[in-house]
């Protein structure tokens, strides 16, 4: 496999490279750039965040669960870089020292190249930029300070203008999804890699070894869009944080649990279909999908199917995936926004979810027409609620209806205990959460998200 | 003069560029190798048989070790001998190192580790405070007892009584920098270690007993750590035996990191408590008497157990003047991870017992807690530094005439309060925190919601500050002054991110009227200053400060004299300011002086030494004056609830800090701010879990949940209490990096103030407050279950 980027500015090609190997690995052992940090060697930490950039722009990335195939065509900068050639700092390096936002140091270099990547999007949510970037010493408070203080400075022009490179197309990197078709149908036993949030830990925390590697990244067609007048039709290599630019204006909870799933470095990298296809239980967008009635659009070879999304995830472990079929899209029929998306963790952000419910009712004449509600993290896939589902159906929209649904909860689920939460903790708070998805739907809720000093 | 002014960290442009080297960072000689333990997979028991012909035929391997391996002593322990690096056959804990591979890369050393076949015979562990209590498996041959009156006689005299119990979890580190350590061999048999280490002595010292030689053929150098916290004060012990035993061996440099799960699994952590409380008081809530039982979770090895067990008895009264008091600590060992130093080092844990005993008594009587707190306080000193009477409590008695009479202002420990500064700091954070107007406001707004609820609290700290083991209060400096007016300097403390390297250049800086970029301070380093004290207890600038002026000093003196003899003026006329040196009339540059001095054949380097005076403590009895001085500080934080779901939020937290004459106000702010998040963060989301095999289930940032950047308050206020320290410390500054961790304590104590809203009854959480003990507390009060 062949691979070539820039990095601060330089050409690198890797010729004959083990495509399991890091980008921090590679920055920190073999260029000797050791200011990118390994503080957890799984994607929660931030500390050895780089910015990447592609055709679409400029991304904060986590390189410890990078593959580097998978930065064929693109062009990263580490720390080293975010200064210029004769070292005058970027804004955001000179308002980290001027506001104290640095104290030992080791996540700061995680926290610049988030810093210089929001600054560069002109994002001045800074919490939402900077919530994947974890710091044990300053409590964030001058680091946020630095962010604004720094948001109004101009792009540097070592900034703004970075140039990519031809992507070398050698080895596994398919440029589109009927090439994948043809590879993947040839070799059925290949791994499929998309954003490698999962697979990473795979590699970095399994010491496993992941086998012949097929990358997506360059199946420009996977990565579109479309929202028509009857649908929304996601491409599998759609990242989360375009997802959640899409969803946002049509189904805004749905948009706020986006928000905090995982963290901007992991959703630029996590995409749609990966979050499908790898089948886990707690994955935070499925249940949501499914609540909105998406179907799942298969492909093996030129054969294509489409199924419930639902009816994909099996069993715990196991999904209705045939050897060489691959995830191409999931798409939605458009509707008028019922959903609500409820997240429960133990931290905001950058948490898998104990439990994630959501909920799709619809109404008419005071009775419910239809009730799609489903959860992460209460069984051993991403489930409906059947039970629950039916005691609503017909009835009124009523407090009352509610209580008899809510009683059916534990006949859909048998929740366990684990380091997240507790069976009865998991289950009551499903309940609650249809409680509470009442009165939200009827405009007395508030979140606690929502509240003020 | 440097000193006070607002410097930014002296590494910071270091920081921001990615050019600040940490241990991992060092390029290594091309045959370096690394290494890699492997791990135990039960809790306790024998092993029966160990295979490692996997682990030795694994790419990459070069060497295994076991215990029989070793060629010396086999211990890692900074007491009592009880920690052996590779496991001696016995294993205590699930996780424990029982062999070690030394490999060609970091990779190839973690991939071997695991393919270790061990059997063993399984015995049954204890894994919870019940379990070690019911078999009395526990350190020291009972429990301590620490006691000022007969508490049990003035409870049962008193008007009112309360008691209760509660749970207060443990907490991981989370030093962004794992554990790590590089050892290279040296001529004659010599190693030079280089160790993410808050101890470097101690490395020196375990380092030297494992290879067999006297302490000068081992030098430790250390630079900087990722944070430290208290985590690496004695847990990089194993790493830089490890590493040196390897080189020794092989002949070749070998490092060793941990993984983060692997540092997560092997390494201490905060000691976990159970505590029980006993109090008699009267209607307005003034304290007659006072009983805690502290079950210490120790884990399995002594480590630094007995002095954070200690500690958190002599925080037991935190601000407030017990006449009766009787604590008793029982340190439990069982089969988890050997519970270590953490910030605070077992302070925390007795501060938070008394603070969650005032606040139940609050509830008790329906007295505003702050109120009832200051009824409590110790007295103020007679005479406050800036003049004028100082308030004194509210309780302290008075005769006819309406004078005080001066009231027993001792603490449980026998040590008088002559410092306390909360008073008037109480009433200044009260002020600009808008306690009262808010409190009305939170009250009227509740009465409006039904599933969510805003509380707020107050929580004062008073911490003392010096190390219990009194001889450990002492620091060297080595300062040079070189010919063209620099100064390089180095000191035993290290730096962790406290700022501690900024803060004593300032001294110097000062001590010689230069700028702060003619000082150098350079890697800590046990060949330049020796028999170090950890940097820890807060004391880093204290001791160290200290030890530097007087290096400083010497030099000076010895400049002074030269130069005045020289120009023929008095001593007194010869002045170091603003990088000049006036002598008498003239005045010439500082590097010209520097020049002059050294033509003059004067010695321009010097060795500075300071121990704390006044310590006395006798641990046993625990009587005496444990500490040089008390650092105060309050907060008031302000939290919303869910009881739906139990979520909740910081949504403003106000502090008032008392950091003395401060050094450096932004670098004790920055410690202010972030002990306040971490303490916060140890009382409600970081949670650890391990099964019932003793796995420990919470071995990485995906399922420990520090705070994120979106988890600090809202609004965030922070200010120094402006004071100075009594006592005479360096520049009359106050110790800062341990006091503001208990300042999150007040976050705790809100949460449970939001949670009474939903019923009758007092919430009595658990710590941590995590979503679910919250949801648990609010169905409790609201259903009753």
């Amino acid at each position: 496999m062949t691979i070539t980027f820039h990095l601060n500015g330089e050409e690198v090609v890797l010729k004959d490279q083990d495509p399991s190997a890091t980008l921090l690995d590679f920055l920190r052992e073999e260029r000797g750039l050791t200011g990118t940090k390994e503080g957890c060697n799984e994607g929660d930490c931030g500390a050895c965040t780089v910015m990447v950039t592609d055709k679409t722009g400029a991304k904060p990335l986590n390189s410890c669960i990078l593959f580097l195939p998978q930065l064929n065509g693109k062009s990263i900068r580490t720390v080293e870089g975010a200064a210029d050639n004769d070292g005058t700092l970027h804004p955001v390096q000179e308002a980290m020292i001027t506001h104290h936002g640095s104290q030992c140091g080791f996540c700061t270099p995680g926290f610049v190249m988030s810093m210089v990547t929001a600054h560069k999007n002109g994002a001045t949510d800074h919490d939402v930029q900077l919530a994947g970037n974890l710091c044990r010493c300053t409590g964030y408070a001058p680091i946020i300070r630095a962010a604004e203080a720094a948001a109004e400075a101009p792009v540097p022009q070592w900034i703004s203008k970075e140039s990519l490179p031809a992507a070398t197309s050698a080895g596994n990197m398919p440029g589109s999804s009927d090439e994948l078709a043809a590879l993947y149908a040839a070799k059925p036993e290949a791994r499929l890699v998309a954003g490698a949030t999962d697979l990473g830990l795979w590699v970095t925390k399994g010491l496993r070894d992941l086998g012949e590697m097929i990358f997506l990244e360059g199946c420009d067609d996977l990565k579109q869009i479309e929202i028509t007048d009857d649908e929304i039709r996601f491409g599998a290599m759609v990242d989360m944080n375009r997802m959640r630019e899409a969803i946002t204006p049509l189904h805004p909870s749905y948009g706020e649990m986006i928000r905090r799933f995982a963290s901007q470095q992991v959703r630029a990298a996590a995409t749609v279909g990966g979050n499908i296809a790898n089948g886990s239980p707690i994955g935070d967008n499925p249940p949501a999908l499914i609540a909105l009635g998406a179907r799942l659009h298969l492909r093996q070879a030129d054969k294509r199917r489409d199924i419930a999304l639902e009816d994909f995830f099996v069993d715990y472990g196991k999904q209705d995936r045939r050897p060489g079929e691959f995830v191409e899209a999931v798409s939605l029929p458009r509707q008028e926004d019922s959903l609500r998306v409820y997240k429960l963790s133990k931290r905001f952000d950058q948490d898998i979810s104990a439990v994630l419910g959501a909920f799709n009712v619809t109404v008419t004449g005071g009775q419910v027409a239809t009730a799609r509600i489903a959860f992460g993290g209460l069984a051993g896939t991403p489930k409906r609620a059947s039970h629950v589902e039916a005691a609503l159906l017909g009835q009124p929209w009523s407090q009352s209806s509610i209580t008899a649904a809510v009683a059916e909860m534990g006949k859909d689920f048998t929740p366990m205990t684990d380091m997240r939460a507790s069976a009865e903790y998991r289950l009551e708070s499903a309940r609650n959460m249809l409680i509470r998805y009442f009165s939200d739907i009827s405009g007395n809720s508030q979140s606690v998200l929502e509240v003020q000093a | 003069m440097s000193v006070a002014k607002p410097l930014p960290h002296d590494a910071a442009k270091l920081h921001v560029t990615g050019k600040a080297r940490y241990v991992d960072d060092a390029p290594l000689p091309r045959d370096a190798l690394h290494l890699a333990f492997g791990l135990s997979s039960i809790a306790k028991g024998r092993i029966t048989s160990m295979d490692l012909e996997a682990v030795k035929s694994s790419p990459g391997v070069v060497a295994v070790l076991t215990a029989d391996d070793l060629p010396f002593a086999n211990d890692v322990s900074p007491s009592i001998h009880d920690e052996p690096l590779l496991s001696d056959g016995s294993v205590h804990y699930l996780g424990q190192p029982l062999f070690l591979v030394v490999a060609s890369s970091h990779r190839a050393a973690r991939v071997a580790a695991r393919r270790g076949e061990v059997s063993y015979t399984e015995e049954e562990a204890l894994l919870t405070l019940d379990a070690a209590l019911a078999t009395d498996s526990r350190f020291e041959d009972g429990p301590r007892i620490y006691q000022k009156g007969d508490a049990a006689a003035a409870i049962a005299a008193a008007p009112h009584q309360i008691e209760g119990q509660f749970e207060l979890g443990g907490q991981e580190h989370f030093y962004l920098e794992g554990q790590a350590a590089l050892a290279l061999p040296q001529e004659d048999g010599a190693m030079l270690v280089n160790s993410s280490t808050q101890h470097p002595t101690e490395i020196q010292h375990k380092v030297a007993e494992a290879i067999g030689l006297p302490m000068h053929s081992v030098r430790v150098e250390i630079r900087r750590m990722g944070g430290g916290f208290g985590g690496k004060e004695s847990q990089g012990n194993a790493l830089a035996v490890a590493c040196a035993i390897a080189a020794r061996q092989t002949g070749k440099p070998c490092k060793m990191r941990y993984d983060r799960d692997d540092d997560m699994v092997i390494t201490g952590k905060r000691h976990a408590f159970r505590i029980s409380y006993r109090a008699g008081y009267d209607q307005e809530g003034r304290l007659a008497g006072v009983e805690f039982i502290h079950l210490v979770n120790c884990g399995w090895a002594q480590d630094l157990s007995l002095p954070v067990a200690d500690r958190a008895m002599l925080h037991s009264d935190n601000a407030y003047a017990i006449p009766a008091i009787r604590i008793e600590s029982h340190r439990l060992k069982t089969n988890l991870q050997s519970a270590t130093a953490y910030r605070g080092f077992g302070g925390p844990q007795g501060m938070v017992g008394i603070e969650r005993l005032i606040d139940h008594i609050a509830f008790d009587l329906k007295i505003d807690p702050v109120e009832l707190r200051r009824r409590n306080y110790y007295d103020a000193p007679e005479e406050m530094s800036h003049g004028g009477a100082a308030p004194r409590s509210a309780t302290s008695p008075r005769n006819i005439s309406g004078k005080m009479i001066s009231r027993d202002n001792t603490t449980p420990y026998g040590m008088e309060v002559t410092d306390f500064e909360l008073h008037a700091l109480t009433d200044q954070l009260l002020q600009s925190a808008k306690y009262s107007a808010r409190k009305a406001e939170i009250a009227a707004w509740n009465k409006t919601q039904g599933d969510l609820k805003r509380g707020l609290a107050f929580a004062p700290v008073k911490f003392g500050i010096s190390f219990t083991l009194t001889h450990l209060n002492q620091a060297g400096a080595l300062v040079h002054v070189y010919q063209d007016g620099s100064v390089h300097l180095n000191h035993g403390g290290t730096e962790m991110g406290q700022g501690l390297f900024q803060k004593v250049a300032q001294v110097a800086a000062s001590r010689f009227g230069i700028s702060m970029q003619q000082v150098k301070i350079t890697a800590t380093d046990t060949a330049k200053v020796p028999n170090t004290s950890a940097t820890a207890a807060s004391s880093g600038s204290d001791l160290n400060g200290m030890a530097v002026k007087a290096a400083c000093d010497t030099i000076r003196d010895r400049m002074a004299a030269f130069l005045a003899q020289r120009h023929q003026c008095g001593l007194e006329d010869v002045v170091f300011a603003a990088d000049q040196v006036r002598i008498g009339t003239e005045e010439i540059s500082f590097a010209a002086a520097a020049k002059q001095c050294y033509e003059g054949r004067i010695s321009l380097s010097a060795t500075g030494f300071y121990k704390t005076p006044s310590l006395e403590w006798d641990r046993i009895k625990g009587q005496g004056r444990p500490f040089f001085y008390f650092a105060y500080g309050a907060s008031i934080t302000e939290v919303v609830v869910d009881r739906r779901s139990g979520e909740n939020r910081i949504l403003r937290t106000d502090i008032l800090h008392d950091a003395g004459a401060s050094l450096n106000p932004d670098l004790d702010i920055g410690q202010v701010e972030g002990g306040y998040v971490q303490g916060a963060g140890w009382l409600t989301t970081e949670e650890l879990i391990w099964d019932q095999k003793g796995n420990l289930r919470t071995h990485a940032p995906s399922t420990y949940k520090i705070p994120a950047c979106p988890d600090r308050p809202d609004i965030f206020n922070v200010a120094l209490y402006k004071g100075e320290n009594r006592e005479d410390s360096i520049y009359r500054s106050k110790a800062v990096g341990e006091p503001p961790f208990m300042l999150g304590i007040s976050a705790w104590l809100a949460l449970s103030n939001a949670v009474a809203q939903f019923g009758d009854g007092y919430p009595g959480l658990d710590a941590p407050a995590t979503s679910e003990e919250i949801w648990r507390a609010a169905r409790r009060l609201s259903h009753g279950v």
